[in-house]
């Protein structure tokens, strides 16, 4: 609103020069001064508020820039009704008047040019104010837009590096050096092998389940050796499954919560089932894990991970119903749903 | 000197206690796989050093320390960055991050020799570096045995000298926190202070009664009656919409 506040401020000054201008015009052309002062007062009263349409119309419509002649039609549109009513509210005013109803008469096309070029003055420098609000909003959008681009690119690529595994598997790996070197060896292969799998695979691609449980395994395998006897990994699947296609990655980050969730709940040993199976046509795996029913906070952290694979299931699949969770005494369940396409 | 070690990764564990093993003056006396056993192992053998991981079962090492009255010499083992960590810098005696190799782990001991004996108290910064969960609980211990209070559960909590009186329908638990730390803990839209020393919880509130003009009481679903300031008052009056 600030902004049409200054162009209103700015036309009322504009206007109160002019209204002087034309009175000293008038009075120089040999008519009183409380006449010239009426004239200009009306004439530029009228005008001004001509002035302020065109501003109001131009905040809710501003023409293309290819028809900005739409300015010059509408200045001279309202030019036209701006002299008739000054003409008619004057004539009636000084209608005894003789010599300055021939002065009306014959300023006529003075007055109407004088108001075209006023109108399409303001209405050139009132399209250039929006033009440029609009652009400048555009650009902050654009920007904005950008912005949350890259955040979103910046953090998938930080999921994907997840430095807190990564840099504790080093630590363990520095540990293993000195007691365990071929141990030390194997997790290092390990290591790489997983890094090496999530950055081959694309999010769109889909793989077979054998495929994901090769890639699942090594995750777990690594974590097995960080946390020592107290993970137990167990994983179930129906031959027939294996064949089946699923989107690469998808359950790592359930698996990931799984982990995270059972071994920081729980203080004794943890078992992690993965369990594939077929159901309705359809792929279903789940991923067990145990959780302290007592002390269980229900936690905003651990939804974000499995509010985005809901999200990339809908967008995969177009469906919300895929993703379930459930507790069975101290087991904690994640099931997903893979509608196979053949 | 008594060292104990608290990480959940046995091989975390294990770097630490051969690192240490160049230092003969340095006993580790205990490992630990949690905080629940970090702090019966501190109470039972009062070490001079402990080494303490961040994240791990049940309670982080944050919580950990809370719950021990004379904190012993911190030296955290972490995987978390750098950032995160330089906020307690003035508070630990030495950050590691994992991995550390053998030359920055012999700094850490050195910095820890060179202030041993101006052990000052180094209280925890209170609002730093924050883990995700512990934002909506509270650990307390009760007895001997240590509980994890979800938020939701707390009624009111009551300053009390050094302490808090954290109220729930159970009674109360002690914890050496101030009503400063609480209140920039605890959820602006569930728990509110109205006064200097007590902060309800809304979900608890039944009624606001007037005792006298300028001076209101918060009545709560336990029946206790809670005095309100009158910004207290403003600000509950503020956060309910009313």
């Amino acid at each position: 609103m600030t902004e049409s506040r200054k162009i209103m401020l700015l036309e009322f000054g504009w206007w109160l020069v002019w209204v002087q201008f034309q009175a000293a015009a008038i009075r120089f052309a040999g008519f009183d001064w409380q006449l010239a002062i009426t004239d200009a007062g009306i004439s530029n009263f009228i005008l001004g508020w001509e002035g302020y349409v065109i501003v109001i119309m131009l905040r809710y419509y501003q023409p293309k820039q290819s028809r900005i002649y739409y300015l010059l039609l509408w200045s001279a549109a309202l030019a036209i009704i701006c002299v008739l009513m000054i003409e008619f509210l004057l004539g009636i005013i000084y209608d005894e008047n003789a010599e300055y109803l021939r002065f009306l008469d014959n300023t006529f096309v003075m007055r109407f040019g004088f108001s075209f070029l006023m109108l399409a003055f303001i209405s050139v420098i009132g399209w250039m104010w929006y033009y440029l609000q609009t652009q400048q909003k555009d650009e902050t959008r654009k920007a904005d837009v950008e912005k949350m681009s890259r955040d979103a690119e910046l953090y998938s690529l930080r999921q994907q590096l997840q430095p807190h595994f990564l840099f504790n598997s080093l630590n363990s790996i520095n540990a293993l050096i000195a007691v365990e070197p071929e141990k030390a060896r194997t997790m290092v292969q390990q290591l790489s092998d997983f890094f090496r799998g999530t950055l081959k695979r694309q999010e769109s691609h889909k793989v077979t389940l054998s495929e994901e449980l090769v890639q699942l395994k090594l995750y777990l395998d690594i974590e097995k050796v960080r946390f020592g006897h107290r993970l137990k990994t167990e994983i179930i699947h129906d031959e027939e499954c294996d064949k089946m296609t699923i989107p690469s990655l998808l359950m790592q980050p359930v698996v990931e919560n799984a982990i995270k969730f059972g071994l920081y709940d729980v203080t004794g040993d943890v078992l992690l089932t993965i369990r594939a199976e077929i159901k309705d046509k359809m792929l279903r795996v789940c991923v067990e894990n145990p959780f302290d029913p007592e002390t269980a906070v229900p936690q905003k952290g651990t939804g974000f991970g499995l509010r985005s694979i809901e999200r990339r299931l809908y967008l995969l699949y177009g469906r919300n119903d895929l993703l379930s969770t459930e507790k069975e005494g101290d087991i904690f369940r994640t099931c997903i749903l893979i509608p196979q396409t053949t | 000197m008594k060292v104990i070690i608290i990480d959940d990764e046995p091989l975390a564990r294990s770097i630490v206690k051969e690192y240490l093993a160049n230092y003969p003056e340095v006993e580790v006396v205990q490992e630990c796989g949690d905080g629940f056993e970090g702090v019966k192992a501190i109470a039972q053998h009062q070490p001079d050093l402990i080494f303490l991981d961040i994240q791990m079962p049940k309670i982080t090492g944050f919580e950990m320390l809370e719950l021990i009255d004379n904190p012993p010499d911190v030296i955290f083992t972490t995987a978390f960055d750098e950032y995160a960590m330089q906020a307690f810098d003035a508070h630990a005696v030495d950050y590691l991050l994992k991995p550390f190799g053998r030359d920055r782990f012999d700094k850490a001991i050195q910095k820890w020799k060179s202030q041993a004996n101006k052990s000052a108290v180094r209280p925890l910064m209170e609002d730093s570096v924050k883990q995700p969960e512990e934002h909506n609980r509270v650990v307390v211990k009760s007895g001997n045995a240590i509980k994890i209070l979800p938020t939701s559960e707390i009624h009111y909590i009551e300053a009390y000298d050094d302490y808090v009186k954290i109220h729930t329908k159970d009674g109360f638990h002690l914890k050496k926190k101030t009503m400063n730390f609480f209140e920039k803990a605890l959820d602006v839209s569930q728990f509110v202070r109205v006064h200097r020393s007590y902060i309800i919880a809304l979900s608890q509130l039944t009624k606001i009664e007037m005792k006298e003009k300028d001076t209101h009481l918060a009545k709560m679903q336990s029946g206790n009656l809670i005095p309100m300031s009158k910004t207290g008052y403003l600000k509950l009056k503020e956060v309910l919409g009313i």
